[in-house]
């Protein structure tokens, strides 16, 4: 059927069908633009160290609380740690209240940004809430670095405590 | 002695469903009457001895059985009695075992609630459900028996994890599973229906009202989960988009387009392919739900300490119960007529706008739950993805959704004029536009006006369901009267619709007004927030029955009067030695004020840090689910479920004789 001969009814048809496509297809548009703007890449802290982390985006770094690394502000809600793949450590700032199950030894999720001096500006600090439960993704990293450091015979032992 | 017997009752309930699934589907085919006469007994069967089962493992709790692994790891003789009855659905194990028994009781309430339905029709709904239950209750047995023995039983348990002992626990999750298993009802339905080629509005009647009661019971258990998180958590926060939040908002969706598709069903006769394809979709969904919660592939607050390789049966089992049910569709569904035509603006095309707009928002959930595991499962890299994604994306989706709302229940079936429409709601679009406006003006000023948009949709969907409550009683000489000759699903829907407007104005003012400070607080030092003036008086210890808690207390004053004193807790559980932060808050209708305590900042000042939340309008949030949720129940119960039901009522006894001789 050519588009002359083409009924009142017809052409409001395509008219609707057309809108929706538009509609439908603006609204995956969005979505993905949404979507890729808002995708939070995880990074371990070896690749923190080495360079590999966009310092124009917020990101996610995980790992274990270093031991002995916790350090507060006396007049604010400052704290200052590192975390660390047992490999590599990287420094973090957070200003506010850490989770119930924020320790040292702990592992736990930071979202931020990295800083130009190579720390770490968190705007939140995720622990889980479960003692014996580690984020896959610092279990992950911690199992690459430990593969490593074994290769290269390190001498000091690299338990996670 | 007694877990053994809940072991032994939980493989006689696998042996009724699989005999519940076979023989009255073969029956029906075969033409056997004895065979297709099974179905109802053996769901009774099932859930007697699932009730065993169940009752069994809840027995080994109460007495404290550390023989019992689940038990053991689940419990403590410290902890109080209702919790032990809880913590059957604490853990992976009893969850599974909750789950079946919910999937039993729908079984029977189908079987018991059927008579009225063509016997051949009411065996192959058994039959589908039974096979949902055999592949839940052989996981059970395979994978995750709740009542393996430990060869050496510990003098104590490991405790319930210190986050769920709380009366949260006790209702959230049953209510999430009544709505999960619920839609598998409407599953069956859809399958039978398929099955048997028979897809008319009667059809879409029987389904109506079970998938209605499900998705009331999903709406509460949703609600219960936001409401649990916002106290408990300790964040403040009602939603996180956390994947397992997504994983039970996505057949709420689902089903909630399923409702509106339903309605189209019955009333016009169409949609009907579209509509079997959402009851398969929703149920898919809930599974796919109940996967990611259990398979421990998920990072989340739900994520506790999980086994991966139970992930792979579910996943198997879930692309059975998928691939068959689409395999049936796509082998069915090009043989649906529909019948009702209609034209571009009607209340069809309207309600064909909301399920397309409800299942592109799902779409978009599921993307963003689902995107980062495939890309982890392939090594490509560990992505997550931020609220704002989901933020943006609902908010672009919900604001035509919900102008159409308004618009919905006011067209007519079949064929409306655009033009007459608009101008019938012209006062209605100019009074919403307006008191959006005026309203937060007139109380905040200026910087009330960001909430111009949602209050301005509430007002919309609210004054134009009165107008369709309105319109109803037009020409009717004794309005009074004719207020109680308008059908009960009319008022549910209308209720309902009110929910959602009240939710909205919850999201909207509380999203914009609350006001959040984290603040380091040494004892009796004083602050002032969001009008109010926080006096700090300190930490104390006190001990709680199986904790340690460390007990602020603070003052909270209005214009030099007292408003309330709270009691922001710490708690240190004793077995698993974890902290815990109990906020304490003070509700009323229009605002809450939330208070939880950080930690000690060390030193001898005593200094904590300390979370104060003003927030105001947030309890209309749960307000508004409830009224959606009290909205479906009031659908449900309609009139002309109960007529048909009695209509049908001889014939069936007449059957059943038959049936038995």
């Amino acid at each position: 059927m050519s588009f002359i001969t083409m009924t009142r009814k017809h052409k409001q048809r395509l008219t609707v069908v057309l809108l929706l496509v538009v509609g439908i297809g603006t609204a995956v548009a969005l979505a993905l633009s949404a979507f890729q703007e808002n995708m939070l890449f995880f990074f371990n802290p070896s690749e923190v160290v080495a360079g590999e982390v966009p310092t124009d985006r917020t990101i996610r770094v995980g790992g274990l609380v270093t031991n002995g690394s916790v350090k507060r502000a006396n007049d604010s809600l400052l704290v200052e740690f590192s975390v660390t793949d047992t490999k590599n450590s990287v420094p973090v700032k957070y200003e506010g209240i850490l989770p119930d199950l924020f320790r040292e030894g702990q592992g736990i999720i930071a979202i931020g940004r990295l800083e130009a001096d190579g720390s770490f500006k968190a705007q939140e600090v995720l622990a889980k809430h479960d003692e014996t439960y580690m984020p896959p993704e610092v279990a992950d990293s911690l199992k690459a670095a430990q593969a490593e450091n074994a290769q290269i015979k390190m001498p000091e032992s690299h338990r996670a405590n | 002695m007694i877990p053994e017997l809940g072991h032994f009752a939980l493989v006689l309930a696998l042996a009724l469903a699989v005999i519940q699934t076979v023989f009255p589907m073969l029956g029906t085919f075969r033409h056997v009457q004895n065979w297709v006469a099974v179905a109802r007994p053996a769901a009774y069967g099932q859930l007697f001895f699932l009730s065993v089962a169940y009752a069994c493992l809840t027995y080994s709790f109460i007495v404290s059985d550390f023989s019992v692994l689940y038990v053991a790891q689940n419990s403590n003789t410290e902890l109080p009695l209702i919790y032990r009855i809880v913590s059957v659905w604490g853990g992976h194990e009893g969850s599974l075992l909750l789950w079946a028994l919910t999937l039993g009781m729908w079984t029977v309430a189908v079987a018991l609630f059927s008579h009225n339905l063509p016997r051949e029709m009411a065996a192959r709904v058994i039959s589908v459900m039974g096979f949902v239950s055999v592949g839940f209750l052989l996981f059970l047995v395979i994978t995750s028996n709740p009542f393996n023995r430990l060869s050496s039983a510990p003098a104590n348990g490991r405790d319930l994890n210190p986050l769920l002992q709380d009366p949260g626990l006790i209702m959230h999750p049953p209510m999430l599973y009544m709505g999960y298993v619920g839609f598998s009802v409407v599953f069956a339905f859809a399958v039978t229906a398929l099955i048997s080629g028979r897809l008319d509005s009667a059809w879409a009647r029987w389904s109506r009202p079970w998938t209605l009661i499900a998705w009331v019971f999903l709406t509460l258990g949703i609600t219960l989960g936001s409401w649990w998180a916002y106290y408990e958590l300790g964040w403040g926060g009602w939603w996180f988009w956390d994947p397992v939040e997504n994983a039970s908002f996505m057949p709420w969706l689902i089903g909630t387009a399923l409702l509106h598709s339903l309605a189209v069903t019955e009333k016009r006769n169409t949609f009907k392919a579209w509509t079997v394809l959402l009851a398969i979709l929703a149920f898919s969904l809930s599974l796919l739900g109940t996967f990611l919660v259990r398979s421990g592939v998920l990072t989340s607050v739900h994520a506790f300490a999980s086994d991966p390789s139970r992930g792979l049966f579910i996943l198997a089992f879930l692309g059975v119960v998928v691939g068959l049910s689409l395999a049936l569709y796509a082998w069915r569904a090009p043989s649906i007529v529909n019948s009702g035509g209609f034209s571009m603006v009607s209340r069809e095309s309207l309600l064909l706008l909301n399920n397309i707009l409800l299942v592109v928002a799902c779409a978009s959930v599921l993307l963003g739950t689902l995107y980062p595991l495939f890309l982890d499962a392939f090594n490509l890299g560990k992505i997550s993805v931020g609220p704002p994604y989901f933020d943006n994306v609902f908010m672009f989706l919900m604001l035509p959704l919900l102008v159409l709302l308004g618009v919905g229940p006011l067209a007519r079936w079949k064929q409306d004029n655009a033009k007459q429409l608009v101008w019938h709601l012209r006062f209605l679009l100019i009074a919403s536009f307006g008191l959006g406006l005026l309203v937060p003006f007139f109380f905040m000023g200026m910087k009330g006006l960001s909430v111009f948009p949602g209050l301005a949709l509430a007002f919309w969907i609210t004054f134009t369901s009165v107008q369709s409550v309105r319109e109803r009683l037009r020409h009717k000489t004794n309005r009074w009267q004719a207020l109680s000759t308008i059908p009960r699903s009319f008022y549910g829907m209308t209720l309902a619709h009110i929910g959602v407007a009240v939710f909205v104005i919850g999201v909207t003012v509380s999203t914009a007004f609350s006001t959040e400070q984290d603040v380091r607080l040494e004892p009796h030092v004083e602050l002032d927030l969001a009008g109010y003036h926080f006096i700090f008086e300190g930490v104390e210890s006190v001990p709680g029955p199986n904790y340690t808690a460390n007990r602020g207390t603070i003052t909270v004053q209005q214009n030099g009067e007292l408003v309330t004193v709270l009691h922001p807790e710490k708690r240190t559980y004793l077995v698993q030695t974890m902290p815990m932060t109990e906020a304490d808050i003070d509700v009323t209708l229009f605002r809450d004020i939330y208070i939880s305590l950080g930690e000690p900042l060390g030193g001898d000042s005593g200094a904590w840090s300390v979370r104060i939340y003003h927030k105001p309008f947030i309890r209309w949030i749960w307000l508004g689910a409830l009224l959606m949720a009290i909205g479906g129940v009031l659908s449900a119960l309609d009139m002309r479920y109960r007529k048909l039901a009695r209509a049908r009522q001889p014939v069936t006894e007449a059957d059943s004789v038959t049936a038995t001789a």
